[in-house]
């Protein structure tokens, strides 16, 4: 018999994957998006994708997780380049979307446990169970299973969509601006799961944002995206003493407090 | 030239959700649960007022038919008049008009909202197909409650005749007379020309509504937009098929 502390751990087998990213190019009409990107994410990392609002992030991510079909250019995953039309047949891509998506038909555990029960991973009620309180507890949630989408917070709902991708045992998780929305102290927790969720699922991770705060504080490293291109890559550090000037006022403090009369 | 595009792309959307959908009904076994719901929801918003329109339009048919029958004499047709009129021609329509208006539209309005609000995204990411999920089990339910539907809406429809035949003076006709001239009309194979009728308008009900639906892009405007869209198209598709089946039907002897 599973204990309730160690359902999902014996659940859990991620095994993380890298990522490559070839040239990958996308248009939409007129408007190109994605302007050759080249990018490696390596196994077991966080990486985040930095950039301002419209500068392709979220296009990218819908690219890797098989959302969208590049116009040229490939995505290589642990060496073996991948069909954009068949992309979770050979790994599992889990992302939590920026508007949670989750199913506002079905309550807090039902949505979490919606893969195990469509995949029929499992037919044990009591065991789903388990693993949903247990993944409703690594994103520090607990008590809200019979809940309904419509009566949680954005924080609460970004934690409920994470834990629903914990519980797809993923190789890989996306985040899509975890943060936005979101007050500073519920950045903090996030930003927080996120460092946590690698320790304790052992996964790659590709987080996207704009927030700069958060990028420096969950990255292994951080990719700077402009326009559609990849300006610099590297480690917080480099980016922090970066002498792109692109890269430079994007980063630079956009506020100066003053509190004086 | 747009327009004309945009038609073909939909005639074919559709057909192509109708080949998927008959493909993943292999899956339905493993989605009663999903069916069953389904059509839990058609019975419960559909029954009541189901009831009132056959009724009315079962004593309506009476009314202005059996007058006219008694003044040559031959009010214990109007029996067979209300069973075949009801069973083959009202019935079906009427419940496919009631099923694509208070069924249809919220299928469109409740998918369309999972698709402007990232859930069937979710759903593939998730690697469940929102064909098996989402569709199947609404097309299904859809064509088992329809005939079920319309087999109802006879009934009240012939019990709403038969009441105003008899209470009505200027028709003033026997339950047992109503009745026996009905069974005399109303065959196996009229019941089956209103069965596959409604079967064909379930079909076009469920693939048109789940289809606009999948489709939404955009926000809350945009699923009202639809929903009103998958209405109108379904009840443009029901009477161009209803014309077409007939004669089909009549092709094959079965009207």
């Amino acid at each position: 018999m599973t204990t309730t502390s160690n359902a999902l751990e014996n659940y859990l087998k991620s095994s993380p994957v890298s990522v490559k990213i070839e040239n990958l190019n996308k248009s939409f009409e007129d408007n190109h998006v994605l302007k050759g990107i080249d990018l490696e994410i390596r196994t077991g990392e966080t990486l985040v994708i930095l950039g301002k609002s419209g500068s392709g992030k979220t296009v990218l991510l819908r690219h890797i997780v098989g959302l969208e079909r590049p116009d040229s250019g490939r995505i290589i995953m642990n060496g073996e380049p991948i069909d954009p039309d068949n992309v979770h047949s050979k790994h599992r891509i889990a992302i939590v979307f920026q508007s949670s998506a989750l199913f506002n038909s079905l309550n807090v555990e039902d949505n979490v446990a919606l893969y195990l029960r469509e995949h029929r991973i499992m037919s044990d009620k009591i065991e789903i169970g388990r693993i949903v309180s247990n993944a409703l507890n690594v994103v520090g949630l607990e008590g809200v299973e019979k809940k309904f989408p419509s009566e949680l917070s954005g924080g609460m709902k970004r934690r409920v969509a994470t834990a629903r991708a914990i519980v797809m045992n993923p190789d890989i998780i996306l985040f899509d601006e975890p943060t936005s929305g979101l007050d500073p102290v519920m950045t903090k927790t996030i930003g927080d799961l996120i460092i946590n969720l690698k320790e304790k699922v052992r996964v790659t991770q590709i987080v996207v944002t704009h927030d700069i705060e958060l990028a420096f504080y969950i990255a292994d490293r951080i990719a700077v995206l402009s326009s559609g291109k990849i300006i610099q890559v590297g480690k917080p550090k480099d980016i922090y003493n970066s002498m792109d000037p692109t890269v430079k006022n994007f980063i630079s403090p956009k506020f100066q407090i003053n509190v004086e009369e | 030239m747009r327009k004309i595009r945009n038609f073909f792309d939909s005639v074919g959307g559709l057909i192509n959700l109708l080949l998927k959908t008959l493909y993943w009904c292999r899956a339905a076994y493993w989605n009663l649960d999903k069916i069953y719901l389904q059509i839990v929801e058609i019975g419960n918003h559909t029954l009541p007022v189901a009831l009132l329109i056959a009724a009315s339009t079962g004593a309506v048919l009476s009314l202005q038919s059996g007058p006219l029958l008694a003044q040559f004499g031959i009010e214990e047709n109007l029996g067979g008049l209300v069973g075949i009129s009801m069973i083959k021609e009202l019935g079906p329509v009427m419940a496919s008009i009631l099923v694509a208006g208070r069924v249809g539209s919220a299928m469109t309005a409740e998918i369309g909202s999972m698709s402007v609000y990232d859930e069937i995204d979710a759903l593939k990411t998730m690697n469940i197909n929102p064909v098996r999920f989402l569709v199947m089990p609404r097309f299904l339910a859809t064509i088992i409650s329809l005939p079920l539907l319309v087999i109802y809406m006879d009934i009240v429809g012939w019990i709403g005749g038969s009441i105003v035949a008899k209470v009505n003076p200027d028709i003033n006709l026997s339950y047992d007379v109503f009745f026996r001239n009905l069974s005399d009309y109303v065959t196996f194979e009229a019941v089956l020309n209103g069965m596959i009728k409604s079967f064909v308008f379930g079909i076009l009900i469920s693939i048109v509504c789940c289809y606009i639906g999948l489709k939404t892009k955009g926000g809350p405007r945009e699923i009202g937009s639809s929903v009103t869209k998958a209405v109108v198209i379904s009840f443009v598709l029901i009477l161009i098929f209803d014309y077409y089946v007939t004669r089909f039907l009549l092709l094959v002897n079965l009207d």
